[in-house]
């Protein structure tokens, strides 16, 4: 089984426009899967039918029972996060659930209790499986919440038998982005042509090499700028990186999202000529490795 | 006043928006880049970075002369980031969060302290704007401790522009919490109305003032303004899809610098702000 996975650095690049149209190039053949679980938007185009929704539970967090507490502070003291104020109540969006002041606690006032910290679907959609999952308001914890999707993506995949994931990630390069990379064969880095996302997308391609996954880049918008995407090809040139796909500013990405439709699904454009001949090139990187370039 | 830039999907303009209101006000600022994962600020800004610290956490080191591999400070660390053998202790640095409870429950007082680096914190000045940004280190995960060290910046008597990272989690609640104004910047695609209810959600739930800037207005649908106007969010100003500003903003160029209307404009949404709290 091949893992792939979309990643930017910086967010709105086109990650989820990108992933939405491999979907409609592998229907049949592969389970889609939204790591970005703090703000996801695929299922905004791919409309799944939801089939199972299991709970996620992150960390754990501190309850205070206010008859028993006798006011010692030894909790405040002891709270590395300050998520206990000064009139000794806990203040839940920062506690960690370290369990640090319930072992402190002389008269056992403090419990750590389980928190539902959002929901995890497995769906399907005209394209195939999808698994996705929405983090709850102001919860914490990502990383764990994307291990979830990913290894429910890989059962469903085993279970109907396809030979492919194709993942839309998280912006950033900490943990929901560890989580959403570490063990995909392919790492796809969508840039655009503008100074910040050259920026990110050379951090977050670091962080690929720390952990040794091959990644490939795609240029996005690349019509907008190109001095900047003379640098970008530059860059990659330099690194070894391939760059997979240049893509034109095209309004048809747009319209095509309003349309709730993936751009291939869209009336026949360049765009979504480059997009397909992009993907070929993928599936080839995925399944028959990254050769180096030369040069 | 604290205003701090947000919002629930990446690239929509945060930055863009914290930069040139941070330019457009003639008065004493203080600056925190918070999205310490990809900080773009600076390069905008263009401050001339001459001060680093280096922002460490705390991380268990056994003394395995003393330890006798009881076991119970795997057994009490709720991140995994200890594992006892028979005959070793391993530490996992990377999943641990510093809570200090291994040492804590240690019968027999055989850990320490190490401290890892896992970031920085850098600052500069730009006439009236005394900036900060946090940077992660590559490979590492948690990016709260650097905003955690970033805030400690604030002081009384200044205003403060924060620019947090994207998203709804844990960095983002860091980095806007206590906030007197959180500024949520949007684009009027599907896309982005769906993520601003996400964002919406998360600054209602943390009891934070807050109004919308609408980026790139002028693609996709009205939806997002048809939102903002049912649920009575303030929009407090609309950038336009323009080519200029596009420009400019590929090549890192503030355009309150070469469109000098927008100053005016950035001062109207901040006296907007001071005058809804």
């Amino acid at each position: 089984m091949k893992q792939l996975a979309i990643i930017s650095g910086k967010g709105g690049t086109g990650k989820t426009s990108i992933t939405a149209a491999f979907a409609s190039l592998t229907k049949g053949r592969a389970v889609y899967a939204d790591c970005d679980v703090d703000a996801s938007d695929l299922h905004l185009i791919l409309k799944p039918r939801v089939i199972k929704t299991m709970k996620f539970h992150g960390l754990k967090t501190a309850v205070m029972d206010k008859e028993k507490c006798i006011g010692c502070r030894r909790c405040y003291e002891n709270c590395r996060f300050n998520a206990i104020d000064d009139e000794l109540n806990i203040i839940e969006e920062r506690c960690e659930g370290c369990g640090v002041c319930v072992y402190v606690c002389p008269s056992r006032a403090i419990t750590l209790t389980d928190r539902d910290s959002g929901l995890l679907y497995i769906s399907e959609t005209r394209f195939g499986p999808m698994v996705h999952a929405k983090l709850s308001t102001a919860e914490e914890s990502s990383g764990k919440l994307v291990s979830m999707v990913r290894e429910n993506a890989k059962n469903l995949a085993e279970e109907k038998n396809k030979g492919l994931i194709i993942i839309d990630g998280p912006p950033g390069i900490g943990c929901p982005v560890i989580s959403t990379i570490t063990g995909v064969d392919l790492v796809l880095v969508v840039v655009e042509p503008t100074v910040s996302a050259i920026h990110d997308m050379s951090r977050v391609i670091d962080v690929s090499k720390h952990f040794s996954i091959p990644s490939v880049v795609c240029i996005n918008k690349y019509s907008l700028n190109e001095e900047k995407t003379s640098e970008i090809i530059e860059y990659c040139r330099s690194n070894d990186i391939e760059v997979v796909g240049m893509l034109p500013y095209d309004t048809v990405v747009i319209e095509s999202m309003v349309q709730e439709k993936t751009v291939i699904e869209y009336p026949n454009t360049v765009f979504s000529d480059k997009i397909r001949l992009m993907w070929r090139d993928v599936e080839d990187k995925l399944f028959n490795g990254v050769r180096e370039v030369e040069g | 006043m604290i205003i701090s830039i947000a919002s629930g999907k990446g690239g929509t303009g945060k930055t863009t928006v914290a930069v040139n209101l941070a330019l457009s006000l003639d008065k004493d600022l203080l600056f925190l880049d918070c999205d310490v994962e990809e900080p773009n600020a600076n390069i905008f800004l263009r401050t001339r970075l001459y001060e680093t610290e280096y922002v460490t956490m705390d991380i268990p080191r056994v003394d395995e002369g003393r330890c006798d591999y009881c076991g119970r400070c795997a057994e009490f660390c709720e991140y995994n980031a200890l594992a006892v053998l028979s005959s070793k202790v391993m530490v996992f640095p990377e999943l641990c969060h510093s809570c200090g409870g291994c040492k804590l429950v240690c019968p027999r007082d055989a850990i320490s302290w190490e401290e890892r680096v896992i970031g920085r914190v850098e600052h500069g000045v730009k006439d009236n704007i005394s900036f900060y940004q946090g940077v992660l280190n590559i490979g590492e995960s948690q990016a709260t401790p650097i905003i955690r060290y970033l805030k400690n910046k604030m002081s009384n008597g200044r205003d403060v522009i924060i620019d947090s990272p994207p998203g709804t989690s844990c960095p983002v609640i860091e980095s806007i919490n206590e906030s007197n104004y959180c500024i949520l910047v949007t684009e009027p695609t599907p896309f982005g109305l769906h993520d601003l209810k996400l964002a919406v959600d998360l600054v209602r739930h943390l009891s934070i003032p807050f109004g919308v800037i609408i980026n790139r207005y002028g693609i996709g649908d009205k939806r997002v303004d048809l939102y903002c106007q049912t649920e009575r969010i303030p929009v407090l100003e609309r950038i336009p899809h323009d080519e200029e500003i596009a420009k400019l903003y590929s090549n890192g160029k503030p355009f309150v610098e070469e469109l000098g209307e927008w100053r005016v404009r950035f001062q109207r949404v901040y006296e907007l702000i001071e005058a809804s709290i």
